[in-house]
């Protein structure tokens, strides 16, 4: 239900950080009841855009109204006031409350004697979560519950502040299919309610479904807003990199080559159970299933991360012990977490440092680190990746996305894996680094290198993938062929079909 | 180009410096003996221990941990060496025995956090009530008193018209420097600590660089015990009570990160020098050792407030 006036409109919007400029001379504007798609390749501007919104900038420049009315927003207080509430990609709640404390946190409904009132709490609660359809006890702890009814929690927090303007910021990242569907459902009930959404993925699909207005950001600037109706995808994809992308997923076969890795009958009580497969040089293999079907999991045995109760590995028809990640860099196995910062970076440390931290023992003798040969290794991956950083000298913490990720590749290409584990390899990336780090891939298999690929995207493990392995609670329900694999077959397969 | 880089990099320790001279110019101002060639030899000397302390506390803290227990080590390591020294061992082999005391201590520490997953506060506060009673169980809770001149020496000897003491807090600092920027073990100490699990990830023995994190830190209090049994001409169990909040303090106003992952050893020298200054000069001026707890307190706080004010700005 779109009514004509903007409820928001941010006009001439600047904003520089120190040497970068973010944003310059932006225009924005929100329909009442619209959901607004803000698209852009990483660094093109988006986050910046919303953490203005949101308080989190205070220092830019230009005009904001709201209905009609200029306001400034210094603070997430004076967002919050203002009715406009942020759901980030990491969720901000406390897991060991329950849903109906964090929903209220801070603002605790309190009896006449001053202590809370426990009842109303989760009364009031419940009553927001079941006007959500949430189908979620609010007097559950939020750590268990799923990524998508946390976020359901943390949009009910957002309408018991009276939200108006409820920005997501990739919010579909964690979630399944059906979860998705369930929240597109929950976004249409909020709009017909008079609630706007900014909406911010790299989803097309998703932008498609949902979406009425794009708005697209390159490189801080405005370039263009239009109904969703009527563009295609292309067109969208060429307004955000400025240059055609002729196929999306550029795959190259090889002819794949001596077996790299063997497991048989890998098990882990409750996460894996018998898992055999082969994996050979020059293959991506990929790895679909739903959220909690043991892709990660499987990954984490393989790398020697997570202890295993039974199976055998051979890396070269030689069985192994993989008790440790050392153990398995030592095989020659790399692992790029699913969970870049968390897990992939030292945030706080340099380029040179992160490429070359699984591999200090080759630029070092007798403890001490030879700069140069260090410093050459990493500016050939620099230069060899195109990763886009001022310096070696750079913390990873202040590159985008997709240069981070090239950087964690660049680790396990200077550790010289020759077995390469990738788990959402492109989670949170922009198109056109999605490109490069699939040519990359390309590059790779025909040097030799097996990959094991792990996505959440069905058309990504289809685009990219010489063979299929769809997981299903904990176990290979079903091995595909490249020219067999169909979104719906592997679905199907994901969800314990046949 | 160059000087812009410099202060991009060392940002944080010039403007502790900058502090540093102010701190100077206003004790000088306020005290005309404060700028003697004799009184800063004097300041470096009272300042060698704390901060040889404190450079095995900047390696812990920038691994993201604590230790509380680096005052007690001193305090047993003084006294195993001290009695040794009494019983007539020669200098160096009581010298290297009170080494081996700081570094089983350090390690006994390091072991109970990677491989006990203990908390380093709890893991270090236990061990410094142990090693303090160790100390005074070996020692009978009575000072060991009376050295040779040779041990006294490694106090009291100069060279170069500069106290030895200054030299080995010089020498401390060069070596934690280069270990810090330019061995493995510095590297994965910044790494452990910004992010222990990708550190893991990449094949880092996580747990070995911890011990020897710890085990340095105590290394570093059994020397700063060696320096203050020569200085004292005795060892006591006593000895060493609230070092860590010294050191912890001098690697904080250096600018070290209590959250881990970030600091420069030359931070934390300039940090043990301001509360050094800052002592010296609240002598001079004639103020109580009351009040001097206090405005040293104070320091620390607004050192660090104001640091995070100036991150924050950057931001």
């Amino acid at each position: 239900m779109i009514s004509g006036r903007p409820v928001l409109e941010m006009h001439h919007i600047g904003q520089v950080f120190p040497g970068v400029v973010a944003l310059d001379d932006v225009h924005f504007d929100l329909m009442q009841g619209e959901v607004h798609v803000l698209l852009g390749e990483n660094g093109a501007g988006k986050s910046t855009l919303v953490k203005i919104l949101s308080g989190a900038n205070p220092r830019s420049s230009g005009q904001i109204l709201l209905d009609g009315v200029e306001v400034r927003i210094e603070t997430p207080r004076r967002a919050q006031e203002l009715g406009i509430a942020i759901i980030y990609q990491e969720l901000n709640l406390i897991p060991a409350l329950t849903a109906a404390e964090n929903i209220f946190l801070g603002r605790e409904p309190r009896r006449r004697s001053g202590f809370i009132d426990q009842k109303r709490v989760v009364t009031d609660a419940q009553s927001l979560l079941d006007e959500l359809h949430a189908g979620i006890d609010a007097s559950r702890r939020v750590c268990e519950l799923s990524v998508a009814q946390q976020q359901m929690v943390e949009v009910a927090r957002a309408l018991s502040l009276q939200a108006r303007i409820l920005i997501m910021d990739e919010p579909t990242s964690a979630l399944t299919g059906q979860e998705i569907g369930e929240l597109f459902a929950l976004i249409r009930r909020l709009t017909q309610r008079g609630v706007s959404v900014i909406y911010i993925s790299h989803r097309m699909e998703e932008i498609f479904e949902i979406g009425e207005r794009v708005t697209v950001l390159r490189d801080g600037r405005h370039i263009e807003t239009r109904p969703i109706a009527g563009t295609s995808r292309e067109e969208l994809v060429r307004l955000m990199v400025n240059r055609e992308l002729k196929e999306h997923f550029p795959k190259v076969r090889v002819e794949p080559g001596a077996e790299a890795l063997r497991v048989e009958k890998l098990s882990r009580r409750g996460v894996l159970e018998e898992i055999s497969f082969t994996l050979r040089r020059g293959e991506v293999l990929g790895i679909a299933g739903l959220l909690g079907s043991g892709r990660t999991e499987l990954a984490r045995a393989l790398f020697g991360a997570d202890p295993v109760d039974g199976g055998r590995i051979f890396i070269k028809g030689k069985p192994v012990r993989i008790g440790s990640p050392r153990d398995a860099i030592h095989q020659g196995i790399g692992y790029l977490t699913e969970d870049r910062k968390g897990q992939g970076l030292v945030l706080n440390l340099a380029v040179r440092e992160n490429i070359c931290l699984a591999s200090l023992a080759r630029f070092s003798r007798l403890g001490w680190v030879s700069r140069t040969r260090e410093s050459n290794a990493a500016s050939g991956f620099v230069d060899k990746l195109r990763i886009r950083t001022p310096g070696l000298g750079q913390q990873v913490r202040y590159l985008s996305g997709g240069n981070q990720q090239k950087v964690v590749m660049s680790k396990w290409l200077c550790s010289e894996s020759r077995i390469l584990l990738f788990d959402e390899p492109t989670r949170g990336i922009d198109v056109g680094a999605k490109v490069e780090i699939y040519q990359l891939m390309n590059k790779l298999a025909a040097d030799g290198a097996a990959i094991l690929m792990i996505s959440s995207e069905l058309a990504e493990i289809i685009g990219m993938s010489d063979r299929v392995l769809v997981m299903c609670q904990g176990r290979i329900a079903g091995e595909l062929s490249a020219a067999e694999a169909t979104q719906q077959k592997i679905l199907n397969l994901a969800l314990g079909g046949n | 180009m160059r000087v812009k880089s410099l202060f991009l990099q060392h940002g944080r320790q010039l403007t502790t410096l900058f502090v540093l001279i102010l701190l100077s110019a206003a004790l000088w101002a306020l005290s005309p003996h404060f700028m003697s060639l004799s009184n800063w030899l004097n300041i470096a000397q009272q300042t060698a221990i704390n901060a040889i302390i404190a450079a095995g506390m900047t390696f812990v803290i920038i691994s993201a941990g604590i230790d509380l227990s680096v005052g007690s080590i001193l305090a047993l390591s003084g006294v195993v060496m001290a009695s040794a020294l009494q019983a007539g061992a020669p200098v160096p082999l009581a010298l290297l025995l009170c080494l081996v005391v700081g570094a089983l201590c350090g390690s006994a520490n390091g072991l109970l956090i990677a491989r006990g997953k203990l908390p380093p506060f709890i893991a270090t506060l236990g061990m410094m009530s142990v090693a303090r009673g160790a100390a005074l169980i070996f020692s009978d809770g009575r000072p060991v008193s009376g050295f040779a001149p040779g041990f006294r020496a490694i106090a009291n000897g100069e060279f170069l018209a500069i106290p030895l003491p200054v030299w080995i807090m010089a020498a401390v600092y060069l070596i934690a420097h280069l270990v810090l920027s330019r061995t493995r073990l510095g590297r994965y100490t910044y790494a452990i600590g910004g992010n222990e699990e990708a550190t893991l990830l990449s094949g880092v023995n996580v747990k070995l660089h911890k011990t020897l994190v710890y085990s340095l830190a105590g290394l570093l209090s059994a020397l700063a015990a060696i320096l203050l049994t020569a200085r004292l001409n005795s060892a006591q169990p006593i000895a060493g009570m609230n070092y860590e909040l010294d050191a912890i303090a001098a690697t904080v106003i250096g600018g070290t990160s209590l959250l881990g992952g970030e600091g420069q050893i030359f931070g934390t020298l300039i940090g043990a020098f301001i509360m050094g200054v800052l002592r010296n000069g609240l002598n001079l001026l004639g103020v109580s050792s009351f009040v001097q707890q206090t405005v040293i307190g104070a320091v620390i706080i607004v050192a660090v407030l104001l640091d995070m004010m100036m991150k924050k700005r950057r931001s």
